[in-house]
């Protein structure tokens, strides 16, 4: 094999690999949250998983930065919002999980995710 | 600068005051308004004189909490603002596309002959394209950049990498012109491709935006109901505040043809209501003195005061408002797999790419390095995404919207989604299949019956007999709460009879009433009654019989222990009750009635609507058993009542339907809630949900078929076979139609007829 396609092959695979690991084999960052939290909207959610009390109102502050229209709505399916978000304005939802587990929140078009876990 | 800010701790009118009184005091306010009901404070202020840290801190001195930086943005605002996003990227695609045709011009084969030779000039078109590249195009690398260093990838990366390929191998061949044609390459750029697709992606995006927001123009329009302003009582003469300042307890008034505010009672007067918008029924309802009314419904005829008892976001409006938002924020569980799939999908096309070039440029055939590039391009820009995120959402938004304006109302997406599984269907007779108020049907005397041919339908006897049986029981009952006693009563208030002074009137539980009339003694009471005071009523045995097969409750009217008449009373089965177990019957779905009352008695109702199968004798506590005894035999069980006295059952079953009321009790306990009474309705909404779950599927079809169609043909998968590329134009084209086309076919559901 001529030494251009083995390196194309080589940097093929490599990039393959590079992908998986990097898009897929994100590590979740946990932040434990008491009553409310900041998130900021760019490019994804940040931070994208937030851990919360059982039976208590917490206030999730979303905050969009990002002018890509995939993310103008965040969806927090399980307790039934879906709420536009205005760019570069603090819009607040409120939340009283009821139960235990994890609960993932997306956009409108469910490019995104973040994830809200219960305890 | 008048700014509307969220105010917290306020719980009484005092604080309104308060709040205003600290505003005013502020430096550079030129007016603040509160409002109780909404929890919100309107300022007007010279933002160079006072601020919002001023502002905030005034009312923070008086106990309560003002919330910068949330101030309501109104509906004009986002409006406003939404249309000149659109304006702006119908701005961008025209420039996009006028732009990419020039270069298309220059460089398309069978084109090239007829353009300028200027156009045919690698320079030139890349002069043309490198704006379309990094100003019309900077949305995809604006959206592309955060997602990336957030290790994050959406359509707009293999939108920003399939253009930046193409457009990077155009420019380096235009300056490089020999390095390519050293590697055996024609040095012929493809500034086209990047350029038309940016344009047909943007207009893809264009009418994608415009038909999302019709999805949930169902929210827009209940909204819209909301009346602007009431008319209120206020110290001795009739004042017109905004609507967010009524307060319960207000009198309002309002003259034919305008919109009632608020929720409330009528307290003078009376008129024609037209409730359509509300309970999607068309005929206006007559109200007087004391019947309830709901806000945005229409005055129709006359001029009426009435009480406000529900306001703000308690209204049935809003509640209606509140409901539909919720359901359009919930997911259905047919979206699980979409969800999955949307989660990896993007990165694993990134990889289906690189293994494109890879494989074309080792195996394909001369020149490999191009046909790597085009179809590594194709793979990157067919992949839709967005088309699979949107199939489920805007179906449910669509379908819960059109919902809402029949009076169908939905609590969550798995309801509507249960809803189309539905085979069997428990209805609960009292109130939901009758009227829930027992009438008197018949009245039969004794004395003449037997010679006297009968009168009115029901009604055997001459009139002044009848007339003189139902005042004697009328008279003996009047002292009664027993719900038949009540309707003998108003039966005879309706007749206009004068009552007898009863004396000596005692209840016999479980048998009747007996008393005294002119010093005789009267028994009014069913036949375990007649027994046990020996009173024979044998040859009345016939006329009992034939009342009871067709449901009524009888009762016997005995004076001085001889039977002088009967009255019969029965629970009016609603008009729309044939019609809407007819229509059940058409789709296939078994209808069950369940009632405390006996078999006989349910069973002439039953035969009167058109249900065969009847579960009698059912204590209010044993429903809810019942429900899960049919469940068990593997159906998939609605039950239909009132929603408040049979919550449990509702709760067991697959979906509860609650029927005519708008009471926030009943929808939060049921599924599904039909404002209207018409039964009808329970049909319309199985149709809804079967019609909303078809559409839901054909767009989830699509979306995957499309991806899946579509993705190995860009990779080249049919080349070895039949020769078939996909040029990376094309594939702009089928990637910015498939999400119009999901979000199109949700839209259809806006014309399905209920």
């Amino acid at each position: 094999m001529p030494l251009d396609k083995i390196l194309v092959t080589t940097f093929g695979v490599l990039g393959i690999v590079f992908t998986y690991w990097f898009f897929l084999m994100k590590k979740e960052r946990e932040v434990a949250v008491k009553n409310e939290v900041d998130i900021t909207v760019e490019g994804g959610y940040t931070p994208d998983v937030i851990s919360i009390p059982l039976g208590k109102v917490t206030k999730i502050n979303f905050f969009r930065k990002d002018s890509s229209s995939c993310l103008e709505e965040v969806v927090l399916g399980e307790f039934k919002i879906r709420q536009q978000l205005p760019l570069n304005k603090k819009v607040t939802v409120e939340i009283k999980p009821q139960k235990r587990g994890e609960f993932v929140f997306t956009c409108g078009m469910n490019m995104f995710h973040g994830k809200v876990i219960v305890r | 600068m008048k700014k509307t800010y969220p105010v917290k701790g306020m719980h009484c009118a005092s604080c309104v005051r308060l709040i205003e009184k600290a505003l005013s005091k502020v430096d550079g306010v030129a007016s603040a308004s509160v409002n109780l009901a909404s929890e919100k404070a309107t300022v007007e202020y010279n933002p160079k004189v006072a601020s919002e840290e001023k502002i905030q801190s005034a009312v923070t001195g008086v106990g309560y909490q003002l919330m910068i930086g949330e101030e309501i943005k109104s509906e004009d605002e986002t409006k406003i603002e939404k249309a000149k996003e659109l304006k702006d990227l119908r701005i961008k695609v025209v420039i996009s596309l006028v732009l990419g045709g020039l270069i298309l011009w220059g460089s398309f084969p069978g084109l090239i002959k007829t353009a300028p030779v200027f156009l045919q000039n690698f320079w030139m078109q890349f002069l043309l394209a490198t704006p379309v590249q990094f100003w019309v195009g900077s949305a995809f690398y604006k959206a592309a950049y955060p997602a990336f260093k957030h290790r994050s990838a959406n359509m707009d990366t293999l939108v920003a990498i399939g253009t930046t390929v193409a457009y990077g191998y155009s420019a380096f061949v235009t300056i490089f012109p020999q390095v390519v044609k050293n590697i055996g390459v024609e040095p012929m750029p493809y500034f086209d491709v990047a350029t038309i697709i940016i344009g047909l992606i943007l207009l893809g995006r264009y009418f994608e935006a415009k038909a999302k927001a019709g999805t949930s123009e169902a929210i827009k329009k209940l909204i819209g109901l909301q009346a602007k302003t009431a008319r209120v009582l206020r110290h001795g003469s009739e004042v017109d505040i905004p609507i967010e300042q009524v307060l319960i307890g207000d009198s309002i008034r309002v003259r034919p043809g305008e919109k009632i505010p608020v929720d409330g009672v009528i307290t003078l007067g009376e008129s024609s209501i037209d409730e359509s918008m509300i309970t999607g029924e068309s005929i206006p309802v007559d109200k007087t003195k004391g019947d309830s009314v709901v806000g945005a419904t229409i005055n129709k005829t006359g001029t009426f005061s009435y009480r406000a008892t529900k306001v703000g976001k308690d209204t049935v409006l809003a509640q209606i408002i509140k409901l539909v938002t919720e359901a359009q924020g919930s997911k259905a569980p047919i979206q699980r797999l979409a969800d999955l799939i949307s989660s990896y999908f993007v990165p694993i096309v990134i990889m289906l790419a690189i293994l494109t070039f890879v494989v074309w440029y080792v195996f394909g055939q001369s020149p490999a390095l191009l046909f790597a590039l085009l179809n590594t391009v194709a793979v990157l820009i067919i992949a839709c995404p967005c088309a699979m995120g949107l199939a489920t959402p805007t179906a449910i938004m669509v379908g819960t919207g059109k919902g809402a304006e029949c009076g169908i109302l939905i609590k969550d997406a798995e309801s509507l989604e249960t809803a189309h599984k539905i085979n069997t269907i428990i209805f609960d007779k009292t109130g939901t299949l009758t009227y829930g108020k027992p009438v008197v049907t018949d009245v039969v005397s004794m004395e003449l019956d037997s010679r006297l041919p009968a009168g009115k339908a029901g009604f055997r006897g001459n009139d002044n007999e009848r007339d003189r049986i139902l005042q004697l029981a009328a008279s003996i009952e009047k002292g009664s709460e027993h719900s038949l006693a009540e309707a003998i009563v108003k039966e005879a208030e309706n007749r206009k009879l004068n009552l007898d002074q009863a004396t000596r009137f005692k209840a016999i539980p479980g048998y009747g009433v007996e008393g005294e009339i002119n010093k005789k003694k009267i028994l009014l009471g069913n036949l375990r009654l007649m027994d046990k005071e020996s009173i024979q009523y044998n040859n009345m045995s016939k006329k009992i019989d034939q009342l009871e097969n067709e449901g009524k409750t009888v009762m016997v009217l005995a004076v001085q222990k001889k039977v002088a008449g009967l009255i019969a009373v029965a629970d009016t089965v609603k008009d729309s009750a044939r019609e809407g177990i007819r229509a059940l019957k058409k789709l296939g779905i078994e209808s069950i009635m369940i009632t405390g009352d006996n078999s006989k008695t349910a069973n002439a109702i039953a035969r009167q609507i058109g249900i065969t199968s009847v579960l009698a004798q059912v204590l209010p506590d044993q429903k809810e058993a019942e429900v899960r005894k049919i469940q068990k035999t593997g159906k998939v069980v609605a039950m239909i009542g009132d929603g408040i006295n049979d919550a449990p059952a509702l709760a067991a079953a697959d979906v509860g339907i609650a029927m005519g009321t708008g009471t926030d009790v009943a929808i939060e306990s049921a599924d599904i809630t039909l404002i209207n009474k018409d039964l009808s309705s329970v049909a319309a909404a199985i149709k809804l949900s079967k019609k909303t779950m078809q559409t839901i599927k054909m767009n989830l079809f699509w979306a995957f078929g499309y991806n899946i169609i579509l993705i190995p043909v860009a990779m080249g998968i049919l080349y070895p076979i039949w020769g078939v590329l996909l040029n990376p134009i094309f594939a702009s084209v089928a990637m910015a139609t498939s999400s119009i086309s999901v979000v199109s076919n949700s839209l259809l559901l806006k014309r399905f007829k209920i």
